[in-house]
């Protein structure tokens, strides 16, 4: 995917220089292999910066609600939902965007690619179609690219943007073949105490440092209800009380709004698989009102909207 | 989350049902005490030596 550069840099260039946009949001190279890092250019003489490769997985769609610029900005297919949902949301302006998609093959999971190394430090990695080339002091490893891919974009059925103003390549295929809730569905048959069981021990090593919310896209409450004081809603500890609650209670905040675009387990210092909650309510969503999170800026999500034949078994 | 089946329950009570809510409130509570005391989701206070 590193051959989109150039049609980022050359998009980003235009765009600027025509006045189209006031900033473009894209990738540059990140200090480290495997780190691409957010970057905003606002001349067209910077465009040069801009990268494009597989460790592009952060969500740019998190730097964007309530801003007031006219922006450019480099959407993969996940990241094209969550714009989306703000749009929807009324974050942020349909008018104000020009999103530049990005059809998107997967990216890649650094820990696992870490992993494979047994402690020997990359020092340079690039990429071809399949292969990822890992060169370090006194080795070089090829890997096969789909083995090492985030496992949120293993199982993605939606990797072309849904909504763009131009494309950088043409449209990948979708994958069909996967079942994006075969660990929820395991989670779902246990007994009570098992799942107890279980979600002590998913949840068990947070230390509570936020970072999911923070590189989360939905979570953009000027206050969030973990911040407050005045109640204060939940306890500041570790102690597994609060942490499930903290976990349970962001996954409620985003039922019907998450797209899985796993930036949250992406950035956790602990390697929690927090997705496994979203993807639950995502389960629930799609079950009862056939509701795929931020496809279309022309349908309303279900938990806004009322129907007289509204799902409700669950209450009295 | 693995809380016990009867320990939570949801309704839709209007502010001019006062016998449903008297009748669920009564329900719950006997659904309750029947699951007995709460071992999940209780909070330890740190202990000193």
């Amino acid at each position: 995917m590193e051959a989109y550069t150039e049609k980022i840099r050359e998009a980003a260039q235009r765009l600027l220089k025509e006045n189209k946009v006031d900033l473009v949001m894209g990738f540059q190279r990140g200090t480290i292999p495997m780190m691409s890092q957010p970057v905003l250019i606002r001349k067209a003489n910077e465009g040069e910066r801009l990268h494009w490769d597989s460790h592009c997985g952060s969500n740019l769609a998190n730097y964007l609600p309530k801003r007031k610029e006219r922006i450019a900005v480099v959407a993969k297919g996940c990241d094209s939902r969550n714009i989306v949902v703000q749009i929807l949301e009324n974050q942020i302006r349909r008018e104000q965007l020009y999103i530049i998609g990005v059809p998107c093959l997967g990216m890649i999971d650094r820990r696992q690619v870490l992993g494979a190394l047994q402690g020997r430090e990359p020092l340079s990695v690039s990429e071809t179609n399949a292969h990822l080339v890992i060169q370090g002091k006194g080795f070089e490893e090829k890997l096969e690219r789909s083995l090492f891919l985030q496992d949120n974009c293993a199982i993605c059925i939606h990797r072309n943007p849904v909504l763009f103003d131009e494309l950088v390549a043409e449209p990948v295929p979708e994958q069909t073949e996967v079942d994006r809730y075969e660990d929820v569905k395991g989670i779902e048959k246990m007994t009570a105490d098992e799942r107890w069981q279980y979600f002590r021990e998913l949840l068990g090593p947070c230390i509570r440092c936020y970072a999911c919310r923070n590189a989360c896209p939905m979570c953009y409450c000027p206050t969030c209800f973990v911040d407050e004081s005045t109640p204060q809603w939940l306890g500041k500890s570790i102690d597994p009380t609060d942490t499930t609650t903290f976990h349970f209670l962001r996954a409620y905040h985003l039922a019907g709004r998450c797209t899985d675009c796993g930036n949250c387990q992406r950035v956790c210092p602990v390697g929690i698989n927090m997705r496994q909650l979203n993807k639950k309510l995502e389960k629930e969503i799609k079950e009862r009102y056939g509701y795929e999170t931020g496809r279309s800026i022309e349908q309303r999500p279900p938990l806004d909207t009322y129907r007289p034949d509204d799902a409700q078994q669950f209450f009295k | 989350m693995g809380i016990e089946p009867g320990r939570l329950h949801f309704s839709w009570i209007s502010s001019a049902e006062a016998s449903k809510f008297v009748e669920v409130a009564r329900a719950v509570s006997d659904e309750v005490r029947k699951t007995g005391p709460s071992s999940k989701l209780i909070k330890k206070l740190p202990e000193v030596a």
